[in-house]
Formats: C-alpha cells, sequence, structure tokens
C-alpha cells in the first residue's frame, strides 16, 4: 500500500490510513482501516449511520485522537499532529460558522491568523465570494443567511485557504431536497475547478455516486469495498455494498445450485434462473449450494410476449405498484420472496396479476449465503 | 368573563408587591427629604427638601465612603472576573476528578458572609493568624492585613468568597457554547488561546456582561464581611457604603441622612441596572431581527 519514491507527484499530497482503528473505552468503532487516497481525487466514505465515517474523517482532521494504526499525509505520519500542523480544510455538517463574525470575517478567519496582508485578504475573500455567489452576504452574520446561504459560506471558508486537501462531512444533510440537488452539481462542479484533494463523508448514495471518483463504502467500522462508482454498482464485493448501493435496492433471493441439464441453475422458492457461463465457471470451484440470487429491479424487463426461456425470466405476482412518474415501481412476491420491478408507467398493471420479467444476464449477482460475500 | 376579572388574579400579588417592596422604598425616600431623629414618628420629622442630599453630597466623610465603595466594587469585580473566567477556561476539559474539583471550586460561596467574614479575621491575625505564620516561617516579616492593608484584605476575602459565582457562570457558558465552532477554529489554525481569545470569549461576553453587572450591584452592597473584618477601620479606609448607611442611622441616629444616602445608593444601582436592562433589550431586539430577516430570507 506504500508508495514508490518514484511514483509521479501531482503537488497534491497523498493520504493514507494504515490500519487505523478508534476505541472509545473498551469499544472499539474503527477495526482497522487501510485506505489510500491518489492526488486530486475525490473520495467519498458512504455507509449507514453509525458506521465510523465521522470518526474516520475526524481523525484524519486532528479533531479525534487515534487508538491505533497511522495516518500519512505525503509519506509523513501525522497522527501525533494538531489540526493546525496538517494543513486541510473542513466543511462541518452543522457548518459551524462563527456566530459573532460576519461572512467575510467568517470566511477569513484563517488568513487573518496566519497574518496574510489585508489586501490580499480583502482579494482571496472576494474571489470566493464570487465563485459561490456570496457577494451581497459578504457583511451579515450567519443567523442572517438561509441555510443554503450558511452552506455555501462554510464552503467560501474552507476554500479561501490554499490547503491541499478538503474534508466534508455530511455537508448537504441538513438541506431540502431541491437545495440539495442544486449544491451537489455546484460541488461537483467546484471539485473539477479546483484540483485539490477532497475526502467527503455521506450516507447519501446518490451524492457518493454523482461526486466521487473513488467510493468507500464502510459498515460497521470496517471496509466493505472501494473502488470507481461503477466498479463497485457494478461488481459489489458483498451482499451489504450490492444492497447499499442503487435505488430501488437490490433484490435478493435466497436459493441453491443445481445442475440442470447442461446449464448450472439456481433454484429456489417460485424461480430457476440459469447462470451466464463465468458465473458459473467461478460457482464451481466452491463447494456448498447455499446461495443469493441478487438482481438489481432495473435488469429486469417486461417479458411482454412471453418469449423469454423459462430460465430466463421471472413470474410474478404484483402486490403494490408505486408511480414515481415515468417509472412506475412495483413491489411483487416471487412465491413466498419479495421482489421490486422498475417498469415505465405506460405499461396498464393490475393488481394480483400475474406478469413475466426477463432477467438481463449482466445484471444477475450471486452472494454466498454463508459469508455474504460475491461468488 | 368581565375584563376586570384578569386584574383580580393579579391583585394579591400586586398587594404584595406594594408592601413588601414599594412601601419600604416610599417610606425611604420620603424620610431622604426629612430631618428625622429615630425617637421621632416620621410624622412629627420636618420636611427639609433636598438639605440631607446637599449637604451629603458636600461631606468628605460620605465621598470618601462612596470612594472607597467604588474602588472596592471596581477591583472586586475586575480581579473576580479575571480569575473565574480564567478558572473555567482552564478547567473546561473532561478530564478524570475535574467534576470534583469544580464543586471544590464553589464551596466559599456557600459560606454565610458572617462566617467567611470571621474566618478571615482569624487568618488575617498579625501573630496567632494563619497568614502572618506562613510567612514567617518562609523567612517573610508579617503582614498588618486588618490595619494597614485594610481595603487590600477586604477585597482579598470577597475575591475569594465570589470568584466561584463567576466560575460556574462562565464554565456553563462555556460548556454550552457550540463546540463545532471551536473545532473549526482548530482546523482555520488557531492555537487555544487565539481559540479562546477570538472565538471563546466573544461567543460567551452576553453572559459576560451580566455576571458582571450582577456582580457590580452586588458588590456595592456588600456589609456583612467588611463588618466583621474590619468594621470599616482603620480610621475610614473601608468603609464602604452599606456600613456607613447603617452607622448613620445608628449610631449617629440620622435616619434622614442615612436615608438619602441610601437615596444615592440606589440611583447608582438603578443606573448600572438600567445599563444592563437596556443592553438585554438591544441583544433582544438584534436576535427579533435577524429572526425575520432569516424567515424572509427562505
Ligand atoms: N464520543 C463517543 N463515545 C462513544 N462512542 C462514540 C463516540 N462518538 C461516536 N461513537 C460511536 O462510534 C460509532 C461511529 O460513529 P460516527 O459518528 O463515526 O458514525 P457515522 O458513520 O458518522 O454516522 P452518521 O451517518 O450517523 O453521522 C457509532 O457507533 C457511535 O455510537
Ligand atoms: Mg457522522
Amino acid at each position: 500500500m506504500y508508495h514508490d519514491a518514484d511514483t509521479e507527484r501531482l503537488g497534491m499530497p497523498r493520504i493514507e490510513l494504515s490500519k487505523l482503528a478508534k476505541r472509545y473505552g473498551d469499544i472499539e468503532v474503527l477495526h482497522g482501516i487501510d485506505l489510500a487516497m491518489e492526488e486530486n481525487e475525490f473520495t467519498v466514505l458512504v455507509g449507514p449511520s453509525g458506521c465510523g465515517k465521522s470518526t474516520t474523517l475526524r481523525m484524519i482532521a486532528g479533531l479525534e485522537t487515534v487508538s491505533g494504526g497511522e495516518i500519512f499525509i505525503d509519506g509523513k505520519p501525522v497522527s501525533h499532529l494538531e489540526p493546525k500542523a496538517r494543513d486541510l480544510a473542513m466543511v462541518f455538517q452543522d457548518y459551524a460558522l462563527y456566530p459573532h463574525m460576519d461572512v467575510a470575517r467568517n470566511m477569513s478567519f484563517a488568513l487573518r491568523l496566519q497574518k496574510v496582508p489585508q489586501p490580499e485578504i480583502d482579494r482571496k475573500v472576494r474571489d470566493v465570494a464570487e465563485i459561490l455567489g456570496l457577494t451581497p452576504f459578504l457583511n451579515r452574520k450567519p443567523a442572517e443567511l438561509s441555510g443554503g446561504q450558511r452552506q455555501r459560506v462554510a464552503m467560501g471558508r474552507a476554500l479561501t485557504r490554499d490547503s491541499s486537501t478538503f474534508l466534508f462531512d455530511e455537508p448537504l444533510s441538513n438541506l431540502d431536497a431541491k437545495l440539495r440537488g442544486q449544491m451537489r452539481a455546484e460541488l461537483a462542479l467546484m471539485s473539477q475547478r479546483v484540483q485539490k484533494n477532497m475526502i467527503y463523508v455521506t450516507h447519501d448514495q446518490i451524492e457518493a455516486m454523482t461526486l466521487a471518483d473513488r467510493i468507500v463504502v464502510m459498515h460497521g467500522g470496517h471496509i466493505q469495498q472501494q473502488g470507481t462508482p461503477e466498479e463497485l454498482f457494478k461488481r459489489p464485493a458483498n451482499k451489504f455494498v450490492a444492497g447499499f448501493l442503487g435505488m430501488p435496492p437490490m433484490n435478493f433471493l435466497d436459493g441453491e445450485l443445481r445442475q440442470d441439464g447442461d446449464a448450472l441453475c439456481v433454484i429456489g422458492d417460485g424461480f430457476r434462473v440459469a447462470l451466464p457461463e463465468a458465473l458459473a465457471d467461478r460457482c464451481q470451484q466452491r463447494n456448498g449450494n447455499g446461495v443469493v440470487l441478487g438482481v438489481r429491479p432495473s435488469d429486469l424487463s417486461l417479458d411482454a410476449d412471453g418469449s423469454a426461456d423459462e430460465t430466463q425470466r421471472f413470474a410474478l405476482d404484483v402486490v403494490v405498484t408505486e408511480y414515481i412518474g415515468a417509472q412506475s415501481v412495483l413491489i411483487c412476491n416471487c412465491a413466498s420472496q419479495r421482489m421490486v420491478v422498475e417498469l415505465k408507467s405506460d405499461v396498464p398493471v393490475g393488481l394480483g396479476q400475474r406478469m413475466h420479467f426477463k432477467i438481463n444476464p449482466e445484471g444477475i449477482h450471486l452472494f454466498d449465503a454463508d459469508t455474504d460475500a460475491a461468488i | 368573563m368581565n375584563r376586570m376579572t384578569p386584574y383580580l388574579f393579579m391583585a394579591p400579588a400586586a398587594v404584595i408587591i406594594v408592601i413588601t417592596l414599594l412601601y419600604p422604598l416610599g417610606y425611604m425616600v420620603y424620610g431622604s427629604f426629612r430631618d428625622w431623629d429615630p425617637s421621632q414618628t416620621i410624622g412629627e420629622t420636618e420636611w427639609v427638601g433636598l438639605r440631607n442630599y446637599i449637604v451629603l453630597y458636600g461631606d468628605p466623610a460620605f465621598r470618601e465612603s462612596m470612594w472607597v465603595t467604588l474602588k472596592f466594587a471596581f477591583w472586586v469585580v475586575t480581579v473576580e472576573m479575571i480569575l473565574g473566567v480564567g478558572l473555567a477556561l482552564l478547567l473546561d476539559r473532561n478530564l478524570r476528578g475535574m467534576s470534583l474539583l469544580r464543586t471544590l471550586f464553589i464551596l466559599p460561596m456557600m459560606i454565610a458572609p458572617v462566617v467567611v467574614g470571621l474566618m478571615w479575621r482569624y487568618m488575617y491575625h498579625p501573630t496567632v493568624g494563619t497568614i502572618n505564620r506562613w510567612l514567617k516561617e518562609f523567612g517573610f516579616s508579617g503582614v498588618d492585613w486588618l490595619g494597614q492593608h485594610a481595603l487590600l484584605s477586604v477585597i482579598i476575602a470577597d475575591v475569594w468568597q465570589w470568584t466561584p459565582f463567576i466560575f460556574i457562570l462562565s464554565l456553563a457558558a462555556l460548556q454550552s457554547l457550540p463546540s463545532s465552532a471551536i473545532e473549526a477554529a482548530r482546523m482555520d489554525g488557531a492555537t487555544n488561546w487565539q481559540a479562546i481569545w477570538h472565538i471563546k470569549l466573544p461567543l460567551m461576553m452576553p453572559v459576560l456582561i451580566v455576571t458582571c453587572l450582577l456582580r457590580l450591584i452586588d458588590a456595592f452592597k456588600v456589609l456583612e464581611v467588611i463588618l466583621v473584618l474590619t468594621e470599616g477601620g482603620p480610621g475610614l479606609s473601608t468603609e464602604i457604603l452599606a456600613l456607613r448607611i447603617s452607622r448613620t442611622a445608628t449610631e449617629f441616629r440620622e435616619l434622614g441622612t442615612a436615608a438619602a444616602m441610601s437615596g444615592y445608593l440606589m440611583l447608582l444601582l438603578m443606573t448600572l441596572t438600567a445599563a444592563m436592562f437596556i443592553y438585554t433589550k438591544l441583544v433582544e431586539r438584534r436576535a427579533q431581527r435577524l429572526a425575520r430577516m432569516v424567515a424572509e430570507a427562505e
């Protein structure tokens, strides 16, 4: 995981976590995180509430002590250093603006501490305020701003400092859905414009997928998987990652591997699905037949004319339809198990009706029933 | 329901306030305009208008007493504020045993002032007092605490008793500060000292101002500790206003003059209170205006 000396440097420091652990008293909440972030990379830590994302970020920031392992910035261990010495800028979830300072002073606090000359401070504040559309508010106190404006001030405070790395702890979670969408787009734009390391914590998988160069999925104090959004979406390493990314979430059906003629099939209550060759090959090398079949709702399509082979489709009974615009979400029964399907809204659907859905062979995922690891 | 009904419900409270507050107050103000010997009922006294006030204004002893009171109040409040806030900043951390330490710090405040006075009188005693014994132990000469340095001595005693008051209020203020703003300051590169100076103190300021005014008002009325420690002496060096008022009334038997002194003290305290009141009102106004602006913005 460590870096070769001849690796090309683009100027931004690399941040690496090595077996990073955190204990509160006797309880260990982070169990040895290994992570290396590349230069100018937008890294998103994502996971359910309480999985240790904020803790990880705050340890990188230096706001939380390290109980085990080490943090390296540019190859140098930093876990004993004060935040001040690490040259990181952080955007907090609750913005953490200084209530008694106006916007301009909030944004220039770090520069004033560094005794940067006033004209330069003014210029930086003006530039950043321009980028973020904060120019009309420079003389207002945080209490005189709306949530979205405060959010931008928090961002601006980080931007005025020329630090190499930005840390974000759920910066959008206090905003309403519309504003969150806007800010997400602005953030994506900004991250392209300013070439910096970004480490971004969220529990919102849409934010993670749209913003990240690299997603790190965490669960229970462990990293479950890391990679590009596409990698994680297409080849999830385990059932947790598969179920966490994607909306509506992946369907999981308990089944068994069985040879059926010359095809290897997963057979379960109410379905029999033939595996594509590559997957079948991987299955040959394992013992035990218990598996979980995973299929995303978007990998199912209506088999209107019944042309699909019986081992390439599901027969489902529609229980509920949820209209969400151009698409509808159908909640169905596959014998005793639940399945969710996405469908164009113009297809007429009756409740209780039995319908057939073709499976996209690319979209078949298999997981070990005991370990939840992907096969 | 009759329009008068609400006032009917308020009546008992109003009566109690009039009897317990306004009546004695009115009595005092009325008395301050009369030449009043304790052997007379107030009806028998002679109306002298502002004479008591005018005489007091030119009275060097009263002026001295006023001056002593001002010096006392200024020094105790200044020292107590610095110590109290400083201690709070120092002890605002979650270490083992910290809560015990905090409890110990606020003990002096719970002791009756007379007891505090007695305690310090023994400690200040020139020969057998604890302080001088220790000083001599370490080779210094004893200090004539309650003689030459009487004002300093009473200031020390008051500081000992009332610093905890400022300490607990400051600590409460500190612990209710938004922790993320302080973390943000650390991320912005502030040292502990800079975080205190630029973030914590400004955010504590409203509480500190009110605390300061409360202590100031109290300091102007201090009596027991000084009564027990020095009885105002030596000379007039520690004769604070409250002491002089009670003296004037009981020893000099000039109730009218005493009442006029109280009038002066009251004027002073009312000015202070008004300042505090206006300040809080201004802060409140500002908060309301901001709330409106935010509501409009959203
Ligand atoms: N001061 C603390 N003392 C004890 N346990 C703590 C403390 N702070 C956090 N934890 C525990 O550490 C775990 C990780 O917390 P963390 O704040 O990192 O979660 P998170 O992933 O950021 O969750 P969320 O999405 O809700 O913010 C949680 O189980 C939490 O209960
Ligand atoms: Mg968190």
